[in-house]
């Protein structure tokens, strides 16, 4: 093995590629969950993302209009988890679980005349002189639009419940909604809007697995990145700066397992490639002493009993 | 718009008709989905639902109901205990395939002897696995209060590469020619779950299935430890201000989840399936949520759950071979086999009214 | 008094099972204090919350500086003019005081701005408080100033106050009104809701009582005695707790210096508590809601560990042991919060009769449940403690909370403790059952059990108590005989020392 053969700039800038899917997927999660909601749908709607921004793209031959159709069919799944727990006032571990469950089903289905196509390729944004630059060119400003926008909507989040009037409310429907309904706020609304939006944001980080990062559709593709998006969310204890930091500690480990088994290092593929699950749960357990708070509703069924 | 209503207490007649309820809109659902897909849906829901009970080859199909009906109900009575608890074990999956592996291992390690512990041995050791590795999120949230959803699923992912690694590695059949996969379990008599009745698909596994939902059933009704799970789950405080110690319970309940998984997956590997392969897990672990809600938690419900679940396996072999309708159809189906009887499930502790027109504002 | 700002004209409120409000019509008249008097669950909430906006009538209209007024949702009440003040629910714990005044307004202005308004306001009514602090970090009066400056903030006409009063101690309640005297000058009308017959009689100009839902008199507070306002509100006599002369014997329960972290973010801890209570006495603890109180029920009932020489019962050191041990050596607790604490609310009342029952009643053996000898016990608390409801298969949820609450006192004083620690014994309950259940805490100390009792209830505890302290902040002041206590020194004590100068400060 030879940890020469392993090239820092390829490592760093593959690193902001691995992590942009996951990085989607937790912000729109951490949206969710600011909301007051825990939907653990997450899986289920990335990997359905990952299929219709692949169909879509193939059909079209515009990965845009993919990744357009991506944001659109993880939040149709969304809606379901919307319909199921703020209307119906369903348990919402046990929904974002059947949705899990029905997403992977879904997407085996409409996958079927997908196998082993490709895509077509996703342009990478020319930033001039911006990509020449030794080194920071190849990491930072090489990439396709896709990675700049889960970038800027990492501070738009972050504005967005800093600073906004409406994430002031968004908040606030999260921290207490018995307080928020009484003051007048229509707290269904804002949490069924919040989960579109998460499911929207799902969907662009699967599309983003099949259109780019692999990029060609396997079914049950997405292999946990939902999971690890929800465990980043704890990890950022709800801060969309954190959730950033996360994503790339995250991206960082998978990238170099991969780069790891391909240069043939003397641990069995096997343990490389459990290694950021392993992580994932060392990491929970560290922020278990992190006694941040979560969401003051979050996960509780809200009912206007009055 | 309708309105809901809180009803006083929860309605016992739709805690009994939800899940029939559910099972049919699904199948209407269903029926439009393969419509959608451009079959004759009443074909579809007769291949899935009927024929193997009564069709023309039903004396494949019936036998092979039980089969698949154990594993999910063994893993969904553990699970419907820590889900009562409000303990999210959604992991079994991993703890199945650990159970299969510490099973099938204890088993080989005696290769070729014969024996009549070997069996009893197996069990023993597929049990331990899985609760071994469902005590990993026990502990972790026992200790530290680390969220056993994320650490139990996370669990699967570490597990099925540890049956990569075990396929390819250390219980490599050394007689295989280099494939990969384990000697098969069924050519080693002291070590297979063989068919206890002929043609029926009653093996061991069916019956650990049935003491478990009977376990359950009293556990439940009559002992202590039952009426803490379900004061836990319903009222946590008041658990503890009754005296439940929260930390032992979900050791209790997971490591119980994770034990019944543990077997299940040893008592597929020692019969069904046979051997240790790379992809010798589909799911049943995932299933069984389906299963356990579906039964509303209670053992009889799980029973009565996971033969119709297994029906909807066999029911969706039978439909893809004869009718060519994908497997994954068959998985959508269960998935809103779930969501509708969560949707439904609203009529228990809601009552729906028509709303009185409202003051103009 | 001579224009009138809201008129009220035949509102009709129905539940399902129940007339919340049948037919009230009455009158606030421009910078009037109007008192809206009734006892739990006489439609108090419902009327305003109709007023505000939460909750649309069945029938009836109203009118606000004479045009109608239907408000559809609390948005239309407050740019109206009519602002709330919530006695519950209406704060956000892990947010800044600026944060949540600004969730109240309309068209709040940016975040600093804000702050400085806040400070202006606080100052001019003599209600300090800091904008950037954390909410959940302070006192219940403060958290009831962050409520009121938000209501002042949008110069409302109308103010409605939910039992303002209940959170506060004495000398808070004197600056409250002080600051709500000093509104009416400025010509706003308050609607003050309450049941506390003597601050009604001494701020209000008139009051409307509500019995069951019907509007059943209006009258001149100042001019009323409080014995008939009483009668009217509750329709009829009731009669007051007696009590037997009683002897004290050993001590039964001693806390030796205490000390216990919060349990929570936003939690009390508790600092140097230290009390003795002896075999038939009735030991009083007041205190502000949020002092400390749930934490000291937790500490005695075993739900939080402490070292085990800080609690003794009759002599033998406790403090580690748990709430099933606890209670079969005797200490047995009822928790303020009903549903969900001291009783499972989806479960049946045999379920939660077996729930602090089973080693004292011997509901058990070898792990299995006897549920017919569990059942009967539940059916012994319905008929000795009269909880009206259908029988003992009924969800705890179901039951009314007066109902529910004589069950769960009925379950513990049952179990004949030999120490009995209750949080908030009346609190929700109609004045019977009050009345009984105070009743039934004298009959057992006169049986020789030591009682601690918990409350906010200022004239309950100097009903009952023996003697008397208070939690403030997580310490228990100095214990005195209740006998002798004038409401002053009671509020002093309630206070703690350095809330002087909030007391003293320039109303």
């Amino acid at each position: 093995m030879s940890l020469s053969s392993i090239d820092a700039t390829l490592l760093l800038a593959s690193l902001i590629v691995a992590a942009t899917p996951i990085l989607l997927a937790a912000l729109g999660e951490l949206v969710v969950e600011r909301a007051g909601v825990l939907n653990l749908g997450v899986e289920g709607m990335m990997i359905t993302g990952a299929i219709c921004g692949f169909a879509i793209a193939v059909q079209t031959g515009s990965p845009l209009v993919g990744f357009v159709a991506a944001a659109a069919g993880g939040a149709a799944l969304a809606l379901l988890f919307a319909l199921l727990t703020q209307v119906a006032l369903a348990n919402q571990v046990a929904s974002g679980l059947a949705l899990t469950l029905f997403g992977l089903g879904l997407s085996a289905l409409l996958g079927q005349g997908y196998v082993g196509i490709k895509p077509p390729p996703t342009a990478r944004l020319d930033l001039g002189p911006l990509s020449d630059l030794p080194f920071v060119g190849r990491v930072l400003f090489s990439h396709d639009p896709v990675v700049y926008v889960a970038l800027a909507l990492v501070g738009a989040v972050w504005a967005f419940l800093k600073y906004s009037r409406a994430g002031l409310i968004l908040r606030a429907v999260g921290e207490n909604h018995d307080a928020a309904h009484a003051l007048g706020y229509k707290v269904v609304r804002v949490r069924i809007l919040a989960i579109l939006f998460g499911g929207a944001c799902a969907g662009l980080g699967g599309a983003y697995i099949s259109l780019v990062r692999v990029p060609q559709w396997t079914e049950g593709m997405t292999s946990g990145a939902g999971w690890i998006a929800l465990a980043l969310v704890v990890f950022a204890s709800w801060k969309a700066g954190r959730v950033l930091l996360g994503a790339w500690l995250f991206g960082g480990v998978t990238v170099l397992q991969l780069n790891l088994q391909a240069a043939g290092a003397a641990i069995p593929v096997e343990y490389l490639s459990m290694s950021p699950y392993l992580i994932t749960i060392v990491v929970l357990v560290i922020m278990s002493f992190d006694k941040s708070r979560a969401p003051g509703s979050l996960g509780r069924i809200f009912h206007a009993s009055q | 718009m309708p309105r809901l209503e809180r009803r006083p207490q929860p309605s016992a007649r739709w805690t009994w008709l939800a899940p029939p309820l559910a099972v049919l809109v699904t199948m209407v659902a269903g029926g439009a989905l393969f419509a959608a897909l451009g079959e004759n849906p009443f074909e579809a829901i007769r291949t899935i639902f009927w024929d193997p009970l009564f069709g023309e080859f039903a004396f494949y199909y019936r036998p092979q109901l039980l089969v698949k009906a154990a594993p999910l109900i063994l893993i969904a009575i553990g699970l419907s205990l820590g889900f009562r608890a409000g303990i999210w074990n959604i992991g079994a999956e991993g703890q199945y395939i650990i159970g299969a592996i510490t099973g099938a291992g204890a088993g080989l390690a005696f290769y070729p002897m014969e024996g009549w512990f070997i069996f009893p041995i197996m069990i023993v050791a597929g049990a331990l696995g899985g609760f071994v590795w469902g005590m990993i999120p026990a502990i972790l949230r026992a200790r530290f209060g680390t969220n056993e959803i994320l650490v139990s699923l996370m669990l699967v992912y570490v597990a099925e590469q540890l049956l990569a690694k075990m396929a390819l590695g250390l219980l490599r059949n050394p007689e295989g020619r280099g494939f990969p996969g384990s000697r098969n379990l069924q050519h080693y008599p002291s070590a297979h779950n063989a068919e206890l009745v002929a043609n029926t698909g009653i093996h061991w596994g069916v019956v650990a299935a049935l003491i478990a939902v009977i376990f359950a059933y009293v556990l439940l009704t009559r002992h202590l430890l039952g009426y803490q799970i379900k004061l836990a789950g319903q009222a946590p405080r008041a658990a503890r201000f009754a005296g439940v110690n929260p930390a032992r319970l979900v050791l209790i309940c997971l490591g119980l989840s994770g034990a019944l998984a543990g077997l299940a997956g040893m008592f597929e590997v020692a019969g069904p399936a046979g051997q240790i392969t790379i992809d010798f897990n589909v799911g049943y672990g995932f299933t069984a949520i389906i299963v356990a809600f579906l039964g509303r938690l209670h053992p009889v419900g799980i029973l009565l759950a996971g033969l119709l679940m297994a029906l909807t396996y066999i029911g969706g072999e039978a439909a893809s071979s004869t009718m060519q309708l994908p497997m994954a159809a068959i998985q959508i189906f269960q998935g809103m086999l779930l969501f509708f009887l969560l949707a439904v499930d609203v009529l228990t502790n809601y009552r729906v009214r028509a709303r009185k027109t409202e003051v103009a504002p | 008094m001579s224009t009138t700002l809201l008129s009220i004209s035949g509102l009709t409120k129905a539940y399902p099972g129940v007339k919340a409000n049948d037919d009230v019509s009455f009158e606030v008249a421009a910078g009037e204090v109007h008192a809206l008097l009734g006892e739990n669950g006489a439609g108090k909430s419902t009327l305003v919350k109709m007023i505000y906006g939460l909750v649309k009538p069945d029938s009836g209209t109203m009118t606000l500086r004479g045009a109608p007024f239907a408000p559809s949702e609390p948005r239309a009440a407050r740019a109206a003019g009519v602002a709330m003040v919530f006695q519950h629910f209406s704060l956000f714990d892990a947010m800044s005081v600026a944060e949540n005044i600004a969730l109240g307004m309309e068209r709040p202005p940016r975040l600093r701005d804000l702050a400085t308004r806040i400070r202006d306001v606080s100052e001019q009514y003599g209600l300090p408080l800091d904008p950037g602090r954390r909410v959940g970090d302070l006192s219940a009066g403060e958290r009831q100033r962050v409520e009121i400056i938000r209501c002042l903030l949008q110069d409302p006409k109308l103010l409605i106050m939910d039992e303002p009063t209940s959170v506060l101690t004495p000398q808070e309640v004197e600056i409250l009104f002080a600051t709500l005297r000093k509104l009416t000058a400025e010509g706003v009308s308050i609607l003050y809701i309450s049941h506390k017959l003597e601050e009604i009689r001494a701020l209000c100009d008139r009051a409307t009582i509500l019995r069951q839902g019907r509007k059943v008199a209006s009258c001149a507070p100042a001019t009323t005695t409080a014995r008939v306002m009483a009668e009217r509100m509750v329709g009829g006599a009731f009669q007051t707790p007696t009590r037997a002369t009683r002897a004290t014997g050993d001590i039964a329960l001693d806390i030796r210096d205490l000390s216990l972290p919060p349990a929570s973010a936003f939690g009390t801890a508790l600092k140097n508590v230290s009390l003795a209570v002896r075999q038939g006495e009735i030991l009083g603890i007041g205190g502000v809601a949020g002092n400390g109180q749930d934490e000291l029920l937790a500490a005695l009932s075993g739900e939080r560990r402490s070292p085990d020489d800080a609690l003794r019962l009759f002599g033998t050191p406790i403090g580690r042991l748990g709430p099933e041990a606890r209670r079969k050596r005797g200490l047995l607790c009822a928790p303020e919060e009903r549903l969900g604490h001291a009783a499972s609310p989806d479960m049946s009342l045999t379920e939660n009769a077996f729930l602090t029952a089973k080693d004292r009643e011997r509901l058990t053996t070898r792990g299995f449940i006897g549920w017919r000898a569990a059942r009967g016990f539940a059916e012994k608390i319905i008929s000795s403690f009269d909880v009206r409801t259908p029988g003992p298969d009924t969800a705890a949820r179901a039951l009314s909370g007066g109902n529910l609450q004589k069950f769960v006192i009925g379950r513990e004083m049952l179990q004949r403790p030999e120490v009995f620690v209750v949080n908030q014994p009346t609190w929700g309950v109609d004045a019977a059952a009050a009345a009984a259940i105070r009743q039934a805490l004298l009959d057992l100390t006169a049986k020789g059990a030591a009682v601690i009792c918990i409350s906010q209830d200022l004239d309950e505890l100097m009903e009952i108590s023996d003697r008397f302290a208070a939690l403030n902040e997580g310490r228990l002041s100095d214990i005195r005989p209740a006998q002798a206590l004038s409401v002053e020194e009671i509020g002093l004590m309630m206070g703690g020392a350095q809330d002087m100068e909030v007391a003293h400060a320039p109303a």
